[in-house]
Formats: C-alpha cells, structure tokens, sequence
C-alpha cells in the first residue's frame, strides 16, 4: 500500500468537481489568510471555513479528527509553554507557576490557526492525486524543472519506502532491536546509504530507459480544463469568507 | 522539532522567509540538468521517508531530519529538493504548513548548504577513511544545530512571548543532534566506499 494514495475526495463532491489549480490558490490563500489575523475571532472563522471544506469534499470525520491531533510534539509544548510566559492577568497557579488569561488566549488562538490551515490543506490538497497537484503546480505557473522534480519525487518516494520497508525487514531477521546507543544509530546510518546507493543506480536505469524512449527532461504540459463557473462561484465565496476572516483578525 | 505549522509566525517572518526560499530554489534549480535530476529527486524522496523513521534517543523517540546529507550529496540542488519534500509533508502528513512553507525550507535548506560546504573544507577528494566519517559527522551534527538555532530565530522574530519557550526547542534539537552526527557518518561513510563519485563528482 502506498503512502501517497490518500483516499481521495468522495467522487461527485463540491471539492472534488473544482479545477485542480482552483484547489491549490484556494488552500494557499487560506494559508496566507489565517496568517494574516490574531485574536480569538478569526481563528475560528478560520476553523469554521476548514470543517465546511472537508464536509464539501466528504472527509471521513475519524480522519480530520487524526489531522488535527497530528500537531508535532515539539509545538504542542510550546503552547503548553505559553500561558505561563505571557504577563498579564493570572488566571489559574499550577505548581507555583501562574498562568495568564492572555497568554492562555494567545496560545489558544495559534492552535486554532494551525489545525484550520491543516484541515482546510487536507481538505483541498490531500484529496487530490499528487501527479495531479504537479500538474496544477505546472499550470500556476512554476518552473518546468521543479514540476519534473515534484513529479520524480512523487514517483519514487513509493519506491523508496518499499526498498526501507524490506531493508528494516532483513535487519529484523538477523535480530535488531533499535535502541538507544550507537550500534542503531550506525546501523540506521548504513540502512540509509544502502538505500541511496540502491536507489540511484535504479534511477539512473529508469533515465536511461525514459531518454531512449525521448524523454529531454521535462514533461509535456497537459492542459487541463479552464476554470468554469463552479471555480469562480467557489472562488468568489471562498474569497469572501477569507476576506472577513482578516478583517475580523484586524487589531 | 523543525516543521513549524501555520498560524505561529508573523507576516513579515512568513514573507522573508518565502523571498529566502525563492530565491534558494530558483538557483538550486539552474544545477539540475536532465542529467542530475533522478539524483536530486532520489534524494528528495530519502529526506520525506526519513520522517517517518523514528528513532529511540535516551528517553524520547526522534525522528532524522537529513538535511545534513542532503547538503553533502547535492551542495546547491539541495534547497529545491527539500523544498519539493516539504510541500509533500505538508500536503499529505500536515507537517509544517503551507504560508510557512518558504520559512521551514529555509530553516532546513540554509543549513543544508553549510553542511555541504562544510564537509568540502574538511574532506580531501577521494579520500575514504575516517576523516570522510568525521567530516559528515560533522556536517550532520552541525546541520541540525543550524536548523534549531533558525526555528528559534523565527520564532523569536515573531514575538517577545516566545523567547522563555526556546529553551524547549534547544531540549529537543540536542538529542537529534547526537543521532544525526553518528548517522550522517555512518550513511557518508558507505557512500564513500561504495559510491565514491557521488561525492567527489560535486563542484
């Protein structure tokens, strides 16, 4: 099984009718947007505009709820840090260390921010096929070669975790058990070089094989569909919404 | 400890950093002919796998960031690989984020070059025993140092309110430290038994 085939946007749903492009300038305009506002208003403006979109495109919810748990441990203890470095109003004392009504506001607000942006980007970007993405990613306009580069990328990060997955299977037969200490360090270290040594002699089988079949270096553009008038009308609304989320956030 | 999610830095963090990494990716971009390109995306892929490879560090479990042996690998092709890997974290994992993309591949991508750099100065070419390792271990170490000092910069210049808190950016980069500098030379030194061209062949 793959870990790039994300079950996709349910067929026939809102998120899944729209052009692929008006997904990408959608999600980083989002991005951009919850960036843009503080506060307590704007964030949940923000979360409210995210869950709609994955109920658009038919998100099973165990698999926003997961998303939303994913924040990484080092800036879950960064908000849980927060509280307690802000000056202001003491709210509550936990261990002889006061918390602030602000900084607890302040912390509530940036994780508000972090887990919309990341629903809403699952919602509009982790729904749709990858190849698909660089397509898009061609069509806004990005150079060729980082378009082909996506696109290789996409193509053997399968490859690669399948060649890792059967490495870390051999090292198990011959009894490792990852530790803390150097021997699983070093061996880890050796896992990876006996990956990229494998792998790049198979990409360099593979390019021989794509430049006898004619293969410059780029790949053809295919244009896809024009925006229609679901695009603009989504466009225009989802617009909207971002628009009054900033103006909410404004100090 | 080195994907920072949207929603935590400020506007003016979140445009130098995306001027940063256009820049970075423009011109890692003009190294890579038709002829590196399986290279540099073979390289790409190993820096989004190795993500998801955690290991046990003393009590917490880490998890290789690699920018170390990207930069030693692919000197200035370096910056667009991580660039692409991260936009892959971000869509498919939510690692990191999207407005934030241009500061966390800065974060990475910069220390990446200095590694690289690093480990030309301190490496002969051709050269395949121990200094090769030491060399690596060296630029792996201080990859990941270089990363943790830059989160904490960006976080800093996002607000006064986060300076008490990186102490706790510094407790988690030093254990990925300490794993990086042995892997970096462990993997480096294979490569430079096996494949001794891959590293030399750099300008």
């Amino acid at each position: 099984m793959s870990i790039l085939t994300l079950p996709p946007a349910a067929a026939g749903s809102l998120i899944a009718r729209l052009n692929p492009c008006t997904r990408v300038v959608a999600a980083f305009a989002f991005a951009l947007a919850a960036a843009a506002g503080g506060g307590l208003a704007a964030p949940v403006a923000g979360l409210a505009l995210a869950l709609l979109l994955a109920g658009l495109a038919r998100l099973a919810p165990g698999r926003v709820l997961r998303r939303l748990l994913a924040l990484e441990g080092f800036m879950a203890m960064l908000l849980l840090v927060l509280p307690f470095t802000v000056s202001g109003t003491p709210l509550f004392t936990v261990a002889g260390l006061t918390a602030s009504a602000e900084g607890v506001r302040q912390a509530l607000s940036i994780a508000l921010k972090a887990n919309a942006v990341a629903v809403a980007a699952l919602a509009l970007l982790g729904t749709m096929d990858m190849v698909t993405l660089g397509r898009a990613l061609a069509r806004l306009g990005l150079p060729d070669r980082f378009v082909t580069l996506f696109l290789f990328t996409v193509r053997y990060i399968d490859v690669l975790h399948e060649q890792y997955g059967r490495l870390r299977l051999a090292m198990r037969a011959r009894a490792f058990r990852p530790s803390a200490g150097l021997h699983t360090w070093r061996s880890i270290g050796w896992l990876v070089g006996m990956l990229l040594v494998g792998s790049l002699e198979r990409s360099e089988r593979i390019h021989a094989a794509m430049r006898l079949r004619g293969f410059t270096g780029r790949f053809p553009r295919l244009d896809g569909q024009p925006a229609g008038a679901l695009d603009w009308g989504f466009g225009a609304a989802h617009a909207a919404w971002l628009g009054a989320m900033v103006l909410l956030g404004l100090p | 400890m080195a994907h920072i999610p949207d929603g935590v830095l400020t506007m003016p963090v979140l445009l130098g950093g995306g001027a940063v990494s256009a820049a970075g990716t423009w011109m890692g971009l003009r190294q890579i002919g038709p002829e590196r390109m399986p290279q540099v995306a073979v390289l790409s892929a190993v820096f989004f796998v190795a993500s998801l490879v955690h290991l046990p560090a003393g009590l917490a479990s880490v998890h290789l960031l690699l920018n170390g042996l990207m930069g030693v690998v692919l000197g200035m092709a370096a910056y667009p690989a991580i660039m692409v890997a991260l936009l892959l974290q971000a869509v498919l994992f939510g690692f990191g984020g999207l407005a934030v993309l241009g500061v966390n591949a800065a974060n990475m991508a910069v220390p990446a070059l200095l590694a690289g750099w690093l480990f030309r100065r301190l490496r002969r070419p051709g050269d395949f025993s121990r200094r090769t390792a030491l060399a690596a271990g060296s630029a792996g170490g201080g990859a990941v140092a270089a990363t943790a000092l830059l989160v904490a910069g960006s976080l800093a210049l996002s607000g006064q309110d986060f300076l008490p808190a990186l102490t706790v950016v510094a407790a988690t980069a030093a254990p990925v430290m300490v794993v990086e500098t042995v892997f970096t030379a462990a993997a480096i030194g294979l490569l430079a038994r096996v494949r001794p061209e891959l590293l030399d062949g750099q300008p």
